[in-house]
């Protein structure tokens, strides 16, 4: 187990440099002008030389590749051209929104989705199953930045329009209020949970409809099967059969998906922090691709996928937790 | 053949085909059905924001209302069903063509030449699409083909995984070896041979890849990076109706249900198809 951890690690390593190696020539080979977009349009072509100097821009790509490699794998990003401050600040401030958004609403989206699997499961076939699987297909069809703007509107303007009570009435924008360093600890966790419950709401509704779809028919799968039959004739509480026999079998292939489900996963946390002005990983990206703010980009695409390879390392050491099969070291 | 009548049999494919239909219906005769020049304004104080169903001060029933600019609603809806047909359909064209290339020429090839193309397979596929196409558009200036071709080049991977095991799943089979032994070249063999009976697989991803392409679309263009205004795409109608939504929530929310539509009726035929084909397989999707 140790073993495939460790081999994981190294591939995915490997993927994250690969990663930034094509980022790296693509946007270097692209049309447009670095220096250019620093100097800004007034500056002539004795500033601009002396940009492209200062940038590292006269010297040959390849030799510029490998110092930025250099560079890049000790942390040194680069400046953001937008911001003028260090990319690596400017995402280190950023990922911890990102985690927090994109954590809770995976644990929601499973809790939730295992859930309403399970109970489609149960009640299969009837009218009732049938209404969830049709509301599951839709919520799951739904784009994430239209859910959040529906949300908005609902909870945000629709609450103080049509009188709903306070309670339902949550904030559109940021991930703390304008006041939250005037709160008290307990005000300000207050303050920031009231922020975090639409951006969450809206990707753990679309997360946990997929989730809900998978998860009703590999319960489906496993509930014929001649192992559940014995427990049942064992005599065990239909809870019982469920819960250690039928749900810990289904859980297996879930896991997997969990690896092959965070790319979706960040897709759409980009397109909800845009939305809600969350000032996550997803959107500095959004924000330096319009303005052209190449060092951001590089860097916020190989933080991505360090995520994504994280999250499927993390995934295979809970499925060799789940799979006794996996654990035996003989193999 | 008999797959086929499987599928023509399975309620959810037959109603996602008949909402697709549909809608290909609404993007060809686009300018006959449109009850108004989708980017037309006319005096802007006087047109914008109107409900549905309110009348225009020339007298003519908005059904939809109009946006911002005085723009009929239902003009620019029935107008962006050809930009999210046409982008859906040419990029998962795009997608599968590549796709299924690359995971033939992967199970043919074998040896080393298979573990490098399916690294690269898995490493692209492990990054977040959405990621992916904002690099390739920062490098570029928006536009339609541009759209078409980045969700193009980013959507081949599920396709390339699928063709190459179903080719080398046939590869095994007798028929296989009866045509080599007839003295079939290797070309042949694959285009002949292979591609035809590796196709169904291939038209599931193909269906799940429109309605993909098709949200993927409508999120560039609602980011401000794929179809540039004026020309309507549900994406950057949903975009402009953000900056009203209290106002007029149904320039937002209406194209969004268009979107669904689509995504779901995509949904329902790959659905339908795979558990015609195949009833043990099942997979996530990914947008």
């Amino acid at each position: 187990m140790l073993r495939r951890a460790i081999v994981r690690l190294f591939t995915g390593i490997a993927l994250i440099f690969a990663v930034v190696t094509i980022t790296f020539f693509l946007v270097n080979l692209a049309p447009g002008d670095p220096a250019r977009l620093w100097v800004g349009p007034g500056a002539g072509q004795m500033e601009l030389d002396a940009a492209r100097r200062a940038l590292g821009l006269d010297r040959p790509l390849v030799a510029r590749y490998v110092t930025w490699l250099a560079d890049f794998a000790r942390g040194e990003w680069g400046t953001s051209l937008a911001q003028q401050r260090p990319v690596s600040r400017v995402l280190f401030d950023a990922l911890p929104h990102t985690l927090l958004l994109s954590g809770a609403s995976l644990l929601l989206t499973y809790v939730g989705g295992i859930i309403v699997g399970m109970f489609q499961a149960v009640k299969r076939r009837t009218s009732l199953d049938t209404m969830i699987t049709t509301a599951t297909m839709v919520v799951y069809g739904m784009p994430a930045y239209w859910l959040a703007l529906v949300l908005v509107l609902l909870f945000s303007y629709g609450t103080a329009r049509h009188g709903w009570p306070a309670v339902l009435q949550f904030p559109a924008l940021g991930a703390a209020g304008l006041d939250a360093d005037f709160l008290n600890p307990w005000g300000r966790f207050l303050d920031r949970v009231e922020h975090l419950v639409l951006p969450l709401t809206t990707l753990a509704l679309i997360g946990i409809a997929g989730t809900a779809r998978y998860v009703r028919g590999a319960v489906l799968d496993v509930q014929d099967l001649d192992y559940v039959r014995t427990a049942r004739a064992k005599g065990l509480t239909p809870a019982g059969v469920g819960l250690r026999h039928v749900l810990r079998n289904a859980l297996l292939p879930l896991i997997t998906l969990l690896g092959l489900s965070l790319p979706a996963l960040f897709s759409g946390t980009v397109f909800v922090e845009v939305i809600f002005a969350w000032p996550g990983v997803g959107r500095e990206m959004v924000g330096a691709v319009g303005a052209r703010d190449y060092p951001v980009v590089v860097a916020a695409t190989a933080v991505f996928a360090a995520l994504v390879v994280l999250g499927n390392i993390l995934a295979d050491l809970l499925y060799a937790v789940a799979d006794p099969r996996l654990r035996s070291p003989t193999r | 053949m008999s797959t086929w009548r499987a599928v023509i049999r399975d309620r959810r494919a037959v109603t996602g085909l008949a909402m697709l239909a549909v809608m290909a219906v609404v993007a060809l005769a686009a300018p006959w059905l449109a009850p108004a020049d989708p980017m037309a304004q006319a005096d802007i104080l006087e047109t914008r924001f109107l409900g549905p169903l309110a009348t225009g001060p020339d007298g003519t029933i908005r059904w939809l209302g109009t946006d911002q600019l005085g723009r009929d609603l239902l003009s620019r809806l029935i107008f962006g069903t050809r930009i999210s047909l046409s982008v859906g359909l040419l990029a998962a064209l795009i997608a599968v063509v590549l796709g299924t290339a690359i995971g033939a020429i992967a199970a043919t090839g074998g040896g080393a030449l298979e573990r490098v193309l399916m690294a690269v397979t898995d490493a692209v596929l492990a990054l977040p699409r959405l990621v992916l196409l904002l690099a390739l558009v920062a490098l570029f200036q928006p536009g339609f083909w541009l759209v078409v071709l980045v969700i193009g080049f980013t959507g081949w991977m599920p396709v390339a995984r699928l063709a190459r095991a179903e080719v080398k799943g046939l590869l095994a089979r007798p028929f296989i070896e009866a045509a080599t032994a007839a003295g079939a070249s290797r070309g042949r063999l694959l285009l002949r041979h292979l591609l035809p009976n590796a196709l169904t697989p291939v038209v599931v991803a193909a269906a799940l890849g429109i309605g993909n392409a098709i949200a993927l679309e409508a999120g560039l263009s609602f980011l401000g990076l794929g179809i540039p205004a004026p020309t309507p795409s549900w994406g950057n109608m949903i975009s402009s109706g953000r900056d009203a939504l209290v106002q007029a929530p149904w320039i937002a929310t209406l194209p969004g249900l268009a979107i669904v539509a689509a995504v779901v009726a995509c949904n329902l035929i790959g659905d339908g198809v795979r558990d015609a084909l195949d009833p043990q397989a099942r997979t996530f999707g990914s947008v």
